[in-house]
């Protein structure tokens, strides 16, 4: 069972011809595909994407409605690979992933995808994940269109363009023969809006019709010298071709006055961010009517040459607004300038920044400087006010703390690190490399463990250097997700063959967690479409790997901590693998409490476990802390004179994990955790019996109070 | 960060031929600063609803990613009047700043970073800030308190913003049964910062569907808070400390009684402390402990002067008494059994009568723990044998789980905890008395030549705190900082130095931060 269900969202996937759709825009665009007769749909999750991937997997009855096929793939190369279908038969196909690192490992069938040009319109929807929330390297995927010659659209990030971008994308695809990639950032994904929405739209072949009658040709094969031929083709026809339609259909725009002494060249992706900079400046009105000429490339490859130099003609200056490094747009439209004898001066990073988002502060300090140096007509009366009396606001940067993302309340990869800096505190700092998901949250305090990551699947292989040994081992981490996004082909098999000594931990979360809970090969869960209950070890066997301990409950710090030891001092060779296996606590919770409170109402038997400190047995010296780092477990301060420091506390967030008896145990730390399991509807057995207790424990307590001096309100 | 000290709404004043466009000030820019998992995704909703159906053009965006697992996010709505059929107003994606009309920020520190950000302007913000705390791990996991400074953020506020509306709006929530969403949403409402009526929020919170009747009795505390402008900004008054009552068999009475008349007799400053430090001795052990309590404090004072205030003996009486009232196994045995705790947990846990309540203690008593019960000559002897150690430690260190709403743990820990009479023959009393004298007498010996570094000595007795490891670690911490410190004693900031090094001392659990401190004294003492 996924994180949440979608199926509310699956109604707006219904709306037909004039209705509206109201709502975020990977949505907007999942819409778009099924309005534009969309064959077969792939992908992989993450953010800003998942939801397109999640909403189609709760989409099923729709899709076989339509004749849609959807894939829920095993990683980006798998989805990318899957738009092969299009190179033969006129389906159109589209597949999503975040980007750059989606496109990184889908790049191999992208490149042969472009190398053998497609039928049916293909379409790469990339969610760029870059700028304030991103989770991954700061990178752009426009180089890959560069690379492979497929062509790249940043539509305006409004609903109505991200929509119609969609269906340009197809149509300019079936017109060039080539792979066309749909650039969203995390922002327009997640941007909400309206936009007329039309009827689904059947596939004119469906991927079933297409398996009746196989099709295929060798000169689309990438071998030479057909190879040679895709790449004329390429420049001879496919990129011409492109220029063409995108001229003709206008899929860029212009805004604003025609003549102008300067103007402003911008991504798609870049509109508001401009609109609003020059409407603080007074040069745009609330709807985006504009006094400085704008030429909006909602195609940012190819760049088509003559339209640009049309925009040029009769200025003096332009500004480039290209998001991120390097500037391809900016040396792209240079050389045309350059090319054509042109005069006009081309300005772009030096204004603006070469790296970063560009913020709302950003782009008015760049527009700014850029209309004084450039159109100072425009701006006639722009010099430094005085400094009035404006208040001084305190600098706060040394008081608030930063709050990087982190383990969930409950959550069960906390126990495996906790043990894990326990096993660190005997043997002395292990080389430690991490993989991608939840798990990489270990490398913050309080637990800082691993170094490096090197990529989904990756972190075994990103040990492969010390495989050899020595004189301690080395320890990777990686996910249910990674292992089998990559893992297995990529990590394991090289740690096999390679007889590496070394140790890997797999954390078994039950889902592809960090991206929002999504079903994978090994998940416990009933999956009508999916194939799920692999076990992680079964595979390991199957590679060669005999040295595997499955840990079934992570929360067991004891157990994880002598696993581990022993994998670090056994003397069998080879690899050592650890599976770590407990659910995901944000799904079991999802799942588990509304139940739990309906067997509660029904009067059924449920305890609840929750974890307490006793604040007068807690010396407040956080060690428990330092093993743990759960929302739930925090620090307060006693009404206490004669106590100096803040003192543990857990609050009614907690979801009764049981890490912190486990850690307090594990790491001899202290009595002041205790465990309250309240039971509802208990047996009138167990009730009698707790009644005897009860009374016999407090007849002993009021005894001894008696014969003593019993403060009241002191602790 | 300062804010750019030339703000773009002020260059906008300066373009007269280029007047903005009178519709742009129409444009409501909203931004909300929440920690994952506070339901701001929920709340900017609700927020969109709320303008669209009073007719305007709205946009929302946020930033989740991973950030949504606790880390910190932000949400961002525009808003602005719409008629149908005219174009949508281009709304920007991300607030910018000194363009932000109304700033929710869902946590105190939280706030603090909106200000950082530049999201909070005195020319136009409305602030609604929620002063609970969600310590960030950075202030949770260092030995001594780590906690940021909520004041400073408050004072910051009060100058930024152009209203601040604070409470704790969590607290609201929690105390109506919804969550945090509700009450800022509440807030909102009642800061009248939009141009919505009540009943348009309250709709767009049934028309949500999910636990509609708790939001919207946190809707509506919340809504009265930020809409009466008495309160705002006013931390809430702490409760007045409450004096315990002494309870227990006449007898015991009227000695405890002769105890507070000699606390009575002494100087405020000194009775303040003196007092709470003889009720945690007395709880601990007896009235004849007590008394002993405060003869070591009579000779503390009979050291110390009027005229420096009695603060070495201020700091004594807290301190000694701290020292006394060690966390030893008997402690903890008789804190885990009494009566009163078994009701305090049955409310913090919300124990309804149909309920049972099972209770799971985590005891790891170790060799050391063990031998410490033992009579003090005897226990030595042990102690110094790593063989009968390595064999106590085979019998007894294990983790203990023990249910203490049964009987049979009950009369375990009741018996342990009833050893009290025994506890002042044991290893562990003679070593706590030992180093009682020690250090005491330590901080004696500077009064006459330096008082101040006296009152310093004296109040590193706060680095010893934990149990087992932590409690060795903090044990040789403590050693550390006065060796260091006795390198410097003839200095005339010594005292300063010895409160460096305590503070170094608590930073971080390996003592990093000591090290680095004591290499700083050894590079000129």
């Amino acid at each position: 069972m996924a994180e949440r269900s979608f199926k509310a969202e699956v109604e707006h996937l219904r709306l037909g011809e004039g209705q509206t759709f109201t709502g975020e825009g990977i949505l907007a665009i999942t819409k778009a595909l099924l309005e534009n007769g969309v064959g077969y749909v792939g992908g992989y999750q993450g953010a800003p994407i998942s939801h397109l991937m999640d909403v189609l997997a709760d989409a099923e009855e729709l899709l076989g409605e339509l004749g849609i096929r959807f894939e829920a793939n095993a990683n980006e190369a798998a989805a990318a690979a899957m738009l092969a279908a299009s190179v033969h038969y006129p389906i159109r196909g589209a597949v999503t992933f975040k980007g750059s690192v989606g496109v990184n490992v889908a790049s191999d069938a992208l490149a042969n995808l472009a190398s053998s040009g497609v039928t049916g319109g293909a379409l790469v929807i990339v969610g760029e994940d870059y700028g304030e929330g991103s989770s991954i390297m700061q990178e752009r995927s426009h180089a890959f269109a560069m690379k492979s010659q497929f062509w790249l659209l940043d539509p305006r990030p409004n609903l109505p363009c991200i929509t119609k971008a969609v269906r340009d994308g197809f149509e300019l695809s079936e017109a060039t023969n080539t792979p066309v990639m749909l650039m969203v950032r995390i922002r327009s994904c997640h941007v909400t809006g309206s936009f007329q929405t039309r009827d689904n739209q059947r596939p004119t072949l469906s991927v079933k019709d297409a398996l009746s009658n196989p099709q295929s040709d060798f000169a689309r094969v990438v071998l030479p010298p057909m190879s040679y031929m895709h790449e004329q083709d390429k420049i001879r026809n496919r990129w011409p071709a492109a220029e063409t339609f995108i001229r003709e259909r206008g899929l860029n725009e212009v805004f604003g006055p025609r003549s102008a002494p300067v103007g402003l060249v911008l991504q798609g992706g870049m509109y508001n961010g401009v609109i609003r900079a020059l409407q603080r400046l007074g040069l745009a009105d609330l709807h985006g009517n504009t006094e400085v000429p704008l030429y909006v490339l909602n195609v940012t490859y190819p760049l088509v040459s003559d339209e640009f130099l049309e925009f040029c003609a009769g200025k003096d200056q332009i500004l480039v607004i290209e998001e991120g490094q390097p500037e391809f747009i900016e040396q792209q439209l240079t050389t045309f300038l350059y090319r054509s004898g042109s005069t006009v001066k081309l300005r772009g990073k030096g204004i603006l920044p070469m790296a970063g988002e560009y913020t709302g502060q950003v782009m008015l300090d760049g527009l700014t400087a850029f209309f004084k140096d450039a159109a100072p007509g425009m701006l006639p009366a722009i010099v430094r006010a005085p400094n009035e009396d404006r208040p001084q606001i305190p600098d706060l940067t040394a008081t608030v703390p930063i709050r990087p993302p982190g383990f969930c309340t409950g959550c069960p990869e906390r126990p495996i690190f906790a043990a894990m800096k326990l096993v660190q505190q005997e043997t002395g700092k292990l080389q430690i490399s991490a993989d991608i998901g939840c798990h990489l949250f270990a490398a913050l305090p309080p637990f800082e463990i691993g170094g490096a990551t090197m990529g989904y699947g990756l972190g075994p292989a990103a040990n492969a250097a010390f495989d050899g040994g020595g004189e301690r081992r080395p320890v990777s981490i990686i996910g249910d997700g990674g292992f089998w996004h990559n893992g297995l082909s990529s990590s394991f098999t090289n740690m096999a063959f390679n007889k590496s000594d070394g140790v890997a931990v797999i954390v078994d979360n039950y889902y592809s967690a960090a991206t929002g809970g999504q079903d994978i090969m090994s998940s416990r869960a009933d999956n009508p479409t999916k194939a799920t209950k692999h076990p992680i070890t079964k595979a390991l066997r199957g590679i060669g790997i005999d040295w595997v301990r499955q840990v079934d409950n992570t929360y067991d710090v004891g157990r994880m901590r002598d696993v581990l030891r022993e994998a670090l001092t056994t003397d069998a060779p080879g690899p050592k693998v650890i599976v770590a296996s407990s659910e995901c606590m944000l799904n079991k919770q999802r799942r588990e409490k509304p139940l739990a409170q309906k067997a509660i109402r029904e009067g059924r038997r449920v305890e609840a476990p929750r974890f307490g400190v006793d604040e007068d047995v807690c010396t407040g010296d956080h060690a428990c802390i330092r093993l743990s780092g759960c929302p739930s477990l925090s620090v307060k301060k006693l009404d206490d004179p004669l106590r100096d420091d803040p003192v543990a506390s857990i609050d009614q967030s907690c979801v009764g994990c049981g890490n912190c008896g486990e850690v307090a145990d594990a790491a001899v730390l202290c009595p002041s955790f205790y465990r309250a399991d309240v039971v509802h509807n208990p047996s009138p057995l167990e009730a009698r019996i707790a009644r005897v207790r009860a009374r016999v424990i407090g007849w002993l307590q009021t005894r001894r109070a008696a014969r003593r001096l019993t403060f009241d309100g002191a602790s | 960060m300062t804010l750019p000290d030339m703000l773009p709404d002020r260059l906008a004043g300066l373009l007269p031929d280029k007047a903005a466009d009178p519709r742009l000030s129409g444009i409501i820019k909203l931004a909300i600063l929440a920690v994952g998992g506070q339901g701001g995704g929920v709340l900017t909703a609700w927020i969109e609803d709320v303008a669209r159906s009073a007719g305007y053009a709205a946009q929302a965006t946020s930033v989740a990613g991973v950030s949504q697992r606790t880390g910190a996010t932000v949400y961002y709505v525009e808003m602005a009047p719409h008629h149908a059929g005219d174009p949508m107003p281009v709304f920007s994606l991300m607030p910018a700043p000194g363009d932000v009309d109304i700033m929710i920020a869902a946590e105190m520190m939280e706030a603090g970073r909106s200000i950082i950000r530049g999201f909070v302007t005195p020319d136009r913000t409305t602030l609604i800030a929620s002063t609970h705390r969600a310590l960030a791990v950075s202030e949770k996991m260092v030995p001594g308190d780590g906690i940021a400074s909520s004041g400073e953020v408050m004072a910051a506020a009060d100058i930024a913003a152009r209203r601040f509306i604070a409470a704790d709006f969590d607290a609201l929530a929690i105390a109506n049964g919804s969550v945090i969403s509700a009450s800022l949403f509440g807030a909102l409402a009642g800061s009248g910062a939009l141009p919505f009526p009540r009943e348009a929020f309250e709709a767009a919170i049934r028309a949500g569907g999910k636990g509609i009747d708790g939001s919207l009795r946190a809707f509506g505390a919340a809504f009265d808070v930020a809409a009466n402008p008495a309160d705002q900004g006013v931390a809430p008054r702490p409760a007045p400390r409450q004096v315990p009552r002494v309870l227990g068999p006449a007898r015991l009475l009227a000695d405890w009684d002769r105890l507070v008349a000699r606390v009575a007799a002494m100087p405020v400053p000194v009775a303040e402390l003196a007092l709470p430090g003889l009720r945690k001795v007395v709880d601990f052990q007896d009235l004849r402990y007590g008394a002993a309590y405060l003869d070591h404090l009579a000779k503390v004072m009979a050291r110390d002067d009027a005229a420096l205030g009695w603060r070495l003996s201020r700091e004594a009486a807290k301190y000694i008494a701290n020292a006394m009232a060690y966390d030893d196994i008997i402690r903890v045995a008789d804190l885990k059994t009494r009566g009163r705790r078994f009701d305090r947990i049955r409310k913090e846990m919300r124990v309804k009568d149909a309920n049972l309540l099972h209770l799971t203690e985590f005891f790891h008593p170790r060799a050391e723990e063990t031998v410490g019960l033992f009579p003090a000559k005897l226990g030595a002897k042990l102690e110094a044998d790593p063989k009968w150690m390595a064999r106590l430690d085979r019998w007894f260190n294990k983790g203990r789980r023990l249910r203490t709403d049964s009987l049979r743990a009950f009369l375990t820990l009741h018996l342990i905890g009833g050893l009290r009479g025994w506890r002042l023959r044991t290893l562990r009393h003679a070593q706590e008395e030992a180093h009682l004298a020690l250090w005491l007498d330590r901080a004696l010996s500077h009064v006459a030549g330096n008082y101040d570094l006296a009152v310093e000595v004296i109040r590193c007795r706060r680095l010893i705190k934990g149990y087992s490891d932590t409690h060795k670690r903090g044990f040789s911490k403590f050693d550390r900082v006065l060796e260091a410190t006795a390198a410097v004693s003839g200095r005339d900031d010594a005292a300063d130095w010895c409160r460096r090094l305590r503070e170094a001392a608590l930073k971080d659990e390996d003592g990093k931060a000591l090290d680095g401190a004591i290499a700083t004294i050894r590079s000129f003492a």
